[in-house]
């Protein structure tokens, strides 16, 4: 076990292998989320107090998910990276951001939208969990921006893990506010207590489109971190060798 | 027409849908567009320190 995880973190290993997992994880992800749409759209049945609006559901749960999930990816990764000192940690922890801000602004703007009809309001500063998304979005905003501003690699990568890891507790805040405050948002829909509080009509389409999106997301990530990878490796033997091999690879 | 009109809430469920559509595309042609651009500036680089060697 421990030495497959030391060959995948090899970077010249992880740059060949990494299309092959992303492709296994894309195909099933579009096929899900195809489902998911059309399922969600024109079969799961109309919610009694919130008629058609509640199929935003479809896309802000997903979204809102990965927003977090995306975080604590960088997160765990920066965390690896700090400790076991892994390169490939850190190139993925780099490669998560991107996407994870893609997804918070996904999350807060069908929020936004869904808000409009339902609340009477596209947007309301005190709600806690709003607001933590929000802050969601500016610890990507800085994790990349303190990248950029920092030349050396090594010194980017150590300084933006303990951004990454300070910001894990915004997470938590973002998952809980609903609960520990009082809030316009909605309580815990499919991880309630006791149990799924939807109908499973409405249920498996938005099951369908969270795990389409989480292997949508997990593919753009290994093609990202494969990029990462390269760009970081530039100078190194084996990928003047690739570039120079014959049939070459891109 | 009546699906597509969502109840009167279309235009705030489509919305969302093609924003979710537009991420995605947009991703997606981010990371392809990254990787070439990526690998051809590591190429150029490459093949003019081999001819000048």
């Amino acid at each position: 076990m421990w030495k497959w995880f030391h060959q995948l973190a090899s970077p010249p290993h992880f740059y060949r292998i990494a299309p092959i997992f992303s492709a296994v994880l894309l195909l099933p992800g579009l096929a899900l989320i195809a489902y998911g749409v059309y399922a969600g759209l024109f079969l799961a049945p109309m919610d009694y107090q919130q008629g058609d609006a509640f199929r935003i559901i479809y896309v802000h749960v997903p979204s809102a998910y990965l927003s977090m999930m995306a975080y604590m990816i960088m997160a765990v990764a920066g965390g690896i990276g700090l400790i076991w000192r892994m390169k490939l940690a850190h190139a993925v922890a780099a490669s998560a951001a991107p996407l994870g801000a893609w997804f918070t602004f996904l999350a807060l703007a069908t929020g936004s939208i869904w808000g409009r009809p339902m609340w009477g309001t596209w947007w309301e500063w005190a709600d806690p969990r709003m607001m933590s998304e929000l802050i969601l979005l500016f610890f990507y905003f800085g994790y990349m921006a303190l990248r950029a501003a920092i030349d050396d690699t090594a010194k980017a990568d150590k300084a933006s893990a303990v951004l990454a890891l300070v910001g894990v507790v915004n997470v938590i805040i973002v998952h809980y506010s609903v609960e520990w405050w009082s809030s316009l948002h909605q309580g815990q829909t499919i991880m309630a207590k006791d149990g799924p509080a939807m109908d499973p009509g409405m249920l498996y389409p938005l099951l369908a489109n969270i795990f389409g999106f989480t292997l949508l997301f997990g593919s753009l990530l290994l093609r990202r971190t494969r990029t990462e990878v390269l760009f970081r490796e530039r100078r190194t033997r084996w990928v003047k060798e690739m570039i120079l091999a014959p049939e070459g690879q891109s | 027409m009546e699906s597509l009109a969502m109840g009167g809430y279309g235009t705030y469920v489509w919305t969302c849908f093609g924003l979710a559509a537009a991420v995605l595309i947009i991703n997606e042609w981010r990371v392809r567009a990254r990787q070439s651009t990526v690998y051809k500036e590591i190429e150029v680089r490459i093949k003019a320190l081999e001819e000048s060697a």
